[in-house]
């Protein structure tokens, strides 16, 4: 099952070991072996890996030197958040009931927003469209569907978390933290839709950072966001004064 | 005037002030070798423009003022849902908790919070360690907002929320506003934290529990009846709860400008209600101290 992205783009490779890293993705967010099993039985296309492969792979750049490349960390999260949503829509309605399809809506838009503002607050600094892969997920189970949600939820709360202490222009960390709260709403709504109560769970979220005895949520540096994000990016992103 | 005297004498309640005023100290070196240049008249104002630079816009707010003003919060919410669990066990001696929760789910739902708001408590007391401001304890709140009290400080009447534990919705209501109110705080107070890898990693993670909270909350409240979402949406005053003594806590969640880039139609069917909800605001010091003082006897109040 491919994106529309993959038809969209014009460059991009994959550059990480899908398998292993796809399951470094579940146990890091806490799926067992079944969703493991799940994900992985989804093939893949080799017809899209010969397209990828005839195309430029230009792949992009983020520095981590200064705030445009934490600003562009984050567009490329919101941007994959965003891609991820739009299939959601377009694709799960079926799966789900009349309000989670509204809240879903609202909750595509909220990223489309966030994409969208990071692409004009970074002007020309932008790092071009990523090129998505979601073809380990089922968009016409609902559990595939909301156990990838929570995954990107989740980890958008560990990015901004984790990356917030290295911005340096008072207003960037400001948005950051604007859109921060807005992921975390996210999750804990998402994560009721597989368990109610489970919004704060945050035993389960200690492979992300999370401390319950603290009552912390997850913070992780892009260098672990980044390798669990990239199971669901085709486009090779270099990375630059990592932390 | 001796800078270095002024410098020195600062440096006694805010050891970071060398590196504040520049981590590499070249800010410093840059003064003393200028300094000779400056007349006596100047050095005020050049004092003040460093001062400027190092604490931002606060002028003196400390790392300690931030972590000691978030305790208080936690302590408001703490006391909040602790008395409403400890209230609805039967064992219990407090009596005045007399609605029911819809379900068991309600109720661990608000022990869960509970926990959280009790670890975050502990967490930035032993974070401030001597430094931590005095305990609050659940009599120095008045949770019904304007309530009177009896000598041995039960409930007497009135208040804005005089009826915070006989009525769900009005629990879940002051619940939400408190949470709503603890993301818009923390957010607020980021920038004085900025570039404090531990103690702002730290609020952020905390902020983060109570966006998790709010969102919560808010779809208890929608099962309870009220029309809201897990998340701000637009209404014309921000606040879209329908509470009204809640506005205060929700002005200004209704601006869809970010960063003087307008969100609103920023891309196909990013409504305005889109634009609203896809961001959360800050809330300044002064407000929030403000909602909390509502919800603080006036001996105990910031």
């Amino acid at each position: 099952m491919k994106s529309e992205q993959d038809n969209l783009s014009t460059s991009g490779t994959r550059t990480v070991k899908e398998g292993y890293n796809r399951r470094k993705f579940l146990s890091a967010l806490g799926l067992g072996t079944a969703g493991a099993a799940l994900l992985t039985s989804c093939g893949h296309n080799d017809f899209y890996d010969e397209f990828r492969n005839n195309n430029n792979n230009k792949g992009t750049t983020i520095d981590f030197k200064d705030d445009i490349g934490i600003l562009n960390y984050a567009y490329a999260l919101e941007q994959l958040e965003a891609a991820f949503y739009t299939e959601v829509v377009a694709k799960s309605s079926a799966v789900f009931s009349a309000s989670q399809n509204a809240f879903l809506n609202d909750i595509k838009l909220h990223e489309i927003a966030h994409r969208e503002f990071f692409k004009k607050a970074l002007g020309s600094n932008a790092i071009g469209s990523l090129e998505v892969d979601f073809s380990s997920v089922n968009f016409t189970s609902k559990d595939s569907v909301l156990a990838t949600a929570k995954a990107f939820e989740d980890l958008g709360v560990a990015a901004y978390n984790g990356a917030g202490y290295k911005i340096t222009t008072e207003a960037y960390l400001v948005i950051a933290g604007q859109i921060v709260s807005v992921e975390a709403r996210h999750a804990a709504w998402i994560r009721d839709q597989i368990s109610n109560g489970s919004f704060s769970d945050l035993n389960s979220l200690t492979a992300l950072g999370a401390d319950n005895s603290k009552g912390l949520d997850a913070a992780l540096p892009p260098s672990k966001v980044l390798p669990i994000a990239a199971t669901f990016i085709k486009t090779k992103i270099d990375v630059k004064n990592a932390f | 005037m001796n800078i270095l005297n002024i410098l020195s004498e600062i440096e006694k309640v805010d050891e970071d002030i060398y590196d504040r005023l520049s981590p590499r100290r070249r800010v410093m070196q840059d003064f003393y070798n200028v300094g000779r240049k400056i007349s006596m008249a100047a050095l005020p104002l050049a004092l003040s423009s460093m001062f400027t630079k190092a604490y931002g816009q606060s002028g003196t707010r400390t790392v300690n003022d931030v972590l000691n003003f978030a305790l208080t919060l936690e302590y408001l919410e703490y006391h909040f849902y602790n008395h409403t669990v400890v209230g609805k066990d039967p064992a219990s001696s407090v009596k005045d908790v007399t609605f029911n929760f819809p379900s068991t789910a309600a109720l661990q739902a608000i022990t869960t919070i509970r926990d959280h708001e009790k670890a975050h408590v502990d967490f930035l007391k032993a974070v401030l360690g001597s430094a931590a401001r005095p305990e609050l304890a659940y009599t120095n709140f008045d949770f019904r907002a304007g309530g009177t009290y009896n000598a041995d400080n039960s409930y007497a009447s009135g208040g804005t929320f005089g009826d915070v534990y006989t009525n769900y919705a009005t629990f879940l209501k002051v619940a939400t506003a408190f949470e709503d109110t603890g993301v818009r705080a923390y957010k607020g107070q980021a920038g004085f934290l900025k570039g404090n890898q531990v103690v702002l990693t730290a609020a952020l993670q905390i902020h983060a529990v109570e966006a998790r909270h709010a969102s919560h909350l808010r779809q208890m409240a929608a099962a309870a009846g009220l029309t809201i979402k897990p998340w701000i949406t637009y209404t014309a005053n921000g606040n879209d709860t329908g509470v009204a003594p809640a506005d205060a806590v929700y002005a200004g969640e209704q601006n869809t400008t970010q960063a003087t880039i307008p969100i609103t139609n920023i891309a196909t069917g990013v409504t305005q209600a889109a634009a609203a909800e896809s961001f959360d605001e800050a809330l300044a010091t002064a407000n929030v101290v403000t909602i909390a003082n509502l919800f603080l006897k006036p001996a105990f109040r910031l």
